[in-house]
């Protein structure tokens, strides 16, 4: 059984999924039951492979028991782990704040949701480039579905613009994976890393070529600078729950780069190692430039939020492009941080909104709300941990991004960062005393919000505190995720174990 | 072989890459199905054009086969492409019934 716990992630949505394709009326609140319960059991799942994967070792499992290079494989390393428990954690809190209402404006959320969440598993466990792409299609069609869960003219145009970069961008996936298959012979990454070590020097123009188009490929999934014109649009149009596992798309794309780069174009790459660097750190220095712009002309809150998603990449970015272990470990623990409190905060912006009536989320004198204190109160702890001051999560990842910066590297990356941050503090203390405190004189609006939502939103939020808690633990988990990162050669003998020492 | 194929692909995805600019909804679907095309070719080729070669089924390791894992990639990618172009033409009439118009970014053109 415990070996096949590190295919479950994948079978458990999918099947999950196919149970919810059923139709019938007055089926919801099974299909609400079905839709959290699998959730939930993917959180002990999750839980249970991070503990298997804190031991250090790599673990994989070969479908069909065909070996690797030849089979497909799924891989479990700690990054991996965590990436899947940060997706189920994520996925918790949106679908049970799905469950107060939002699931039932359109057809077959919690089916799409659990696609959603196979595809986005899926990505984060496998071994080989074209599973890679295979898995991003199939996170990507689910979200498309859900962009556009409960219809309008907003969520449509935004819909358009982002399923037609994503298809030119799946594309380019499919150039850079034939480019790299052609190249190098294979399509596993463990095998590719090894391969490229030793490749012909007339062949090294076309690998660069190839591992820069993925770059290109994941930066449009991940929204680097000139790539993310789709992202704030597509995010403040979908619906609230979708709004908030959206949070994680982007670092799918985060992931991508990490496990392609430090894998196959790893430090034993020859001339090609680390050839995403300079584009990677200075695109990610613009995008917190572009973001913080966003950020200060935003007039409403979902656009706001959807800005902070963009920070968060730029910063991610940043980190990336150090490419140092300490760097790595810092990002990671930036990134559990953000993922959850920019979920929790689109959520949160829906409650508000809905509260507000028709005023919504846009920037405006509204008239007071019913339950101001507690909505104002969650969002003042959502906005001081994602601004970055002390004494939530946000202050701390952010600190760790800027101690990770050597050299030239801090010349550039605090004034940028710090301004950035100091932009999303100013536009978010804005936000809060606009909807809150420069209310009008006047009968109370709104109605009680359902206490799912609550739950969601509390759910996500939480983890500000409790990061800070429990850093310690967190941080030695990220600390031994960038070691291993940073050592792929375990991850290939583990995988190929005859190709060791003699290639 | 090679010169035809080459020059099919980079005539595809040129055809492809010009109508994606275009500011309708239609041509932009077109593009992006011709894209999918010559990206499709652009993967089968990429094992290396065999021809009159037997499938890996018969090939006992010395012979002259065909590459077959392009063909089984092509394939995969075949199937992706038929969703998406299903897909993205129900949302570009959604799109025309909902915006009133077939522009991209749902606004009509000046010249109009």
């Amino acid at each position: 059984m415990m070996q096949h716990l590190i295919i479950f992630p994948i079978v458990l949505p999918l099947v999950a999924g196919i149970l919810l394709l059923y139709q019938r009326q007055g089926l919801i609140g099974f299909k609400r039951a079905l839709g959290v319960a699998a959730t939930a059991l993917l959180v002990v799942v999750a839980v249970l492979l991070v503990r298997q994967a804190s031991s250090g070792d790599v673990l994989y499992y070969a479908l069909g028991d065909w070996q690797p290079p030849f089979g497909i494989v799924l891989v479990l390393d700690r990054l991996s782990a965590l990436m899947l428990l940060i997706t189920s954690l994520l996925a918790l809190g949106a679908v049970v704040f799905a469950c107060a209402g939002d699931d039932e404006k359109g057809s077959n959320f919690h089916g799409l949701f659990q696609w959603q969440l196979l595809g986005i598993n899926g990505a984060f466990l496998t071994g080989d480039l074209f599973n890679l792409f295979v898995f991003f299609e199939v996170l990507l069609l689910a979200s498309y579905a859900l962009l556009l869960h409960g219809g309008g003219k907003a969520r449509i145009q935004a819909g358009v613009h982002y399923v037609v970069l994503n298809l030119a961008g799946s594309s380019l996936f499919l150039i850079a994976v034939g480019i790299l298959y052609g190249a190098t012979g294979t399509l596993n990454m463990a095998d590719m890393a090894l391969r490229v070590a030793e490749l012909p020097a007339e062949r090294q123009g076309l690998v660069t070529a190839g591992g820069l188009m993925l770059l290109v490929v994941f930066g449009l999934k991940a929204a680097i600078l000139p790539l993310y014109f789709w992202l704030p649009r597509a995010y403040s149009a979908a619906p609230a729950p979708v709004a908030a596992l959206f949070a994680i798309m982007t670092k799918v794309g985060i992931y991508a780069i990490l496990r392609v780069y430090l894998l196959i174009f790893g430090d034993g790459a020859g001339p090609l190692a680390a050839l995403e660097q300079g584009w990677v750190w200075w695109l990610g220095l613009a995008t917190l430039v572009a973001s913080g712009v966003g950020i200060l002309a935003a007039r409403d809150l979902r656009l706001l939020i959807a800005y902070l998603v963009l920070l968060s990449v730029g910063t991610l970015l940043v980190g990336v492009g150090m490419r140092s272990a300490q760097a790595t470990s810092a990002l990671l623990y930036y990134l559990i941080h953000t993922t959850l409190i920019t979920g929790g905060l689109f959520l949160l912006a829906d409650m508000i909104g809905a509260q507000r009536g028709k005023a919504g989320t846009r920037l405006v004198k509204g008239r007071p709300l019913v339950q101001g204190k507690a909505l104002s109160l969650a969002l003042f702890v959502g906005a001081i941990a994602v601004a970055g001051v002390p004494p939530f999560s946000g202050a701390l990842g952010k600190a760790l991004v800027l101690n990770a910066a050597e050299g030239a590297e801090r010349l550039w990356l605090w004034p940028i960062l710090l301004l950035a941050s100091l932009a999303s503090l100013i536009a978010l203390s804005r936000a809060g005393t606009t909807m809150f405190w420069r209310s009008h004189r006047g009968s109370i609006s709104g109605k009680v919000l359902p206490k799912r939502q609550w739950f969601g939103v509390v759910w996500l939020l939480s983890a500000a505190p409790l990061m800070v808690i429990f850093a310690g633990p967190i941080s030695s988990y990220t600390q031994a995720t960038a070691a291993q990162l940073s050592a792929p050669q375990d991850l290939i003998q583990t995988l190929l174990p005859d190709a060791g020492e003699a290639p | 072989m090679e010169m035809l194929y080459s020059i099919t692909t980079g005539v595809l995805s040129t055809c492809g890459l010009y109508l994606i600019l275009r500011g309708r909804t239609f041509p932009v679907v077109v593009g992006l199905t011709l894209l999918s095309y010559a990206v499709n070719l652009f993967l089968f080729s990429m094992g290396g054009l065999t021809t009159d070669g037997a499938t890996v089924v018969h090939g006992n390791g010395e012979g002259h086969y065909a590459d077959p894992l392009p063909q089984a990639l092509v394939l995969t990618a075949i199937v992706i492409g038929f969703a998406m172009t299903a897909f993205v033409v129900i949302l570009a009439m959604r799109a025309r019934s909902e915006v009133g118009n077939d522009h991209v970014d749902g606004k009509k053109e000046d010249r109009e």
